[in-house]
């Protein structure tokens, strides 16, 4: 039984940030691997279970535009909460008129992607799972639209529209384009030590409109 | 203790603007947020959070357990208080209570979730759209982010908007050098003529149940704040602005019956034949297709 999924996922915007410009955010040009787990997370999660991403099929063209907001550019403070914990009188919050920010982000629009993924069983599954169990949850999830909370493509406030997608072939967008070089993009961030969480990246072409993420080098 | 929701929720909010801005573009001095491609008008979500939060604010005024995290404004007697601490040690609290926090968290585990439920029990814009909050302790496990049960996209007009600029003169002048020599000054507003527009937004019974608490008096609040979102936020800028219609679907389940946009899509908004230039709104017609939703997730207008 192949415990691989064809997820389609599409809406009006998208915003997969650029670690290196992250004050002003940017987007890349297409979504990332990490992006693609999260929406894979949102829909079905379980600690007995990994999603590994094999392939992002870029379905739509891709364009961008630009958006500027204001933001906050300050965190809850522990500090300050413990304060109030423990019956402190300092009030509580952050005054956006003294914090604010005006920060543009480059988003790309109306985006579709179909993301090819599988998922392998970890060390912390129970005794009772078992993938079929779990690809069972997955398939049944993605027909009625279930979800552990709505999937975004990045961001929020940009929420993702998902459903199975179970026709064998996947047209793209950029099906005539032999070789796209999309540059060092970031894979994932690898948790295995929550003292140092690391990035990944890899050098992301897109061929035919698919980015195969299928033994690809992975830089530290 | 008060209880958790336990049903997924989509909605879609349908307001209008007349002859107002509904939300400014910063990028474009001020200008109705428009998208280039389509010319349809933009609000983002942000904006109708700010409105969410001024309402709550408004009507619960501090009762605990509604306060609200991100203001706009800074109270009168918070820089009172602080004019006080100024005179006194804060600096080396801040310090101590740091390494106070280092040592709690050795010999407490927990106590990165403790402060987060205090802040979720404390706080309706927590709790409600949760909050980032800073590593408790450095280069350990950020524990500090919270993501809230309510997601709201960016709206969107049904139809293109047309902004209009509207330059006005006033008479009081700013500074006595430019009194000598003009008597009225020009400004510039921008307006929306009308527009409607439609925000759709989800609400996860899981994050609610697993994360912050979000209840079901906190919904009740929530809608009772989308409905009057616009109420108290009358001015100069915004025109008239009034929220047209909540729809609100309800799946039987946790985890929802069907997909958010099988919902989204049985909710029609209809220009009026005859219209060419809709400019209220009886223009439209709002119709929301029963035929295309499960049995199983209940529909309520709430407006």
């Amino acid at each position: 039984m192949g415990m691989g999924v064809k997820i389609r996922v599409w809406g009006d915007f998208a915003l997969f940030s650029r670690p290196e410009l992250k004050v002003e955010r940017c987007s890349y040009d297409v979504m990332t691997p990490s992006a693609a787990r999260g929406i894979l997370d949102a829909v079905y999660w379980h600690p007995g279970l990994k999603w590994v991403v094999d392939k992002i099929y870029v379905r739509k063209p891709i364009r961008f535009t630009s958006v500027r907001r204001n933001e906050v550019k300050s965190k809850v403070l522990a500090s300050s909460v413990l304060q109030a914990y423990n019956g402190g009188d300092k009030p509580l919050f952050i005054s956006s008129k003294e914090e604010i920010v005006q920060r543009a982000s480059l988003l790309l629009c109306d985006v579709e992607y179909v993301i090819e993924a599988h998922f392998e069983m970890t060390e912390r599954a129970n005794a009772s799972d078992n993938p079929g169990k779990f690809k069972d949850i997955v398939m049944r999830r993605l027909r009625r639209g279930e979800c552990f909370h709505t999937p975004y493509f990045g961001c929020r406030e940009f929420p993702a529209h998902f459903c199975l997608w179970e026709e064998e072939a996947v047209p793209t967008a950029y099906d005539d384009a032999e070789e796209k070089d999309l540059g060092l993009m970031l894979f994932d961030m690898d948790y295995s030590d929550p003292e140092q969480i690391q990035p990944m990246f890899f050098r992301a072409v897109m061929r035919r409109g698919v980015l195969d993420l299928r033994n690809c080098e992975v830089m530290r | 203790m008060r209880e958790v929701i336990k049903n997924r929720y989509e909605f879609v909010i349908l307001f209008d603007v007349e002859n107002g801005n509904p939300n400014g573009d910063p990028d474009a001095g001020n200008m109705p947020r428009i998208d280039p491609e389509s010319g349809l008008g933009l609000v983002t979500d942000v904006c109708l959070k700010r409105k969410i939060r001024n309402y709550v604010e408004t009507v619960k005024e501090d009762e605990k357990g509604y306060k609200i995290y991100i203001r706009e404004d800074v109270p009168l007697n918070r820089s009172d208080r602080e004019a006080c601490r100024d005179i006194g040690i804060q600096e080396e609290d801040e310090k101590k209570q740091t390494e106070a926090l280092k040592k709690l968290k050795k010999s407490d585990p927990d106590v990165d979730i403790k402060l987060r439920d205090y802040m979720c029990e404390n706080f309706y814009d927590i709790r409600t759209f949760g909050a980032v909050m800073t590593t408790f302790v450095k280069a350990s496990l950020n524990c500090g982010q919270v993501r809230g049960p309510v997601q709201i996209g960016f709206a969107r007009s049904i139809d293109p908007v047309v902004s209009q600029e509207v330059t006005i003169t006033r008479v009081a002048i700013t500074t006595e050098k430019d009194a000598e020599n003009k008597t009225t000054e020009m400004g510039r507003k921008s307006i929306v003529p009308y527009g409607l527009y439609r925000a759709e937004g989800y609400i996860s019974a899981n994050l609610a149940r697993k994360v912050t608490g979000f209840s079901e008096e906190d919904l009740e609040l929530l809608w009772e704040a989308i409905i009057n979102m616009f109420e108290h936020d009358h001015s100069a800028a915004r025109g008239k602005m009034s929220v047209r219609e909540l729809i609100v679907f309800k799946h039987s389940r946790e985890l929802g019956d069907c997909p958010a946009y099988k919902l989204f899509d049985a909710v029609e908004v209809r220009k009026n034949g005859n219209v060419m230039y809709p400019r209220r709104y009886q223009d439209y017609t709002v119709l929301v297709h029963e035929e295309q939703i499960p049995e199983s997730v209940e529909v309520r207008r709430m407006i």
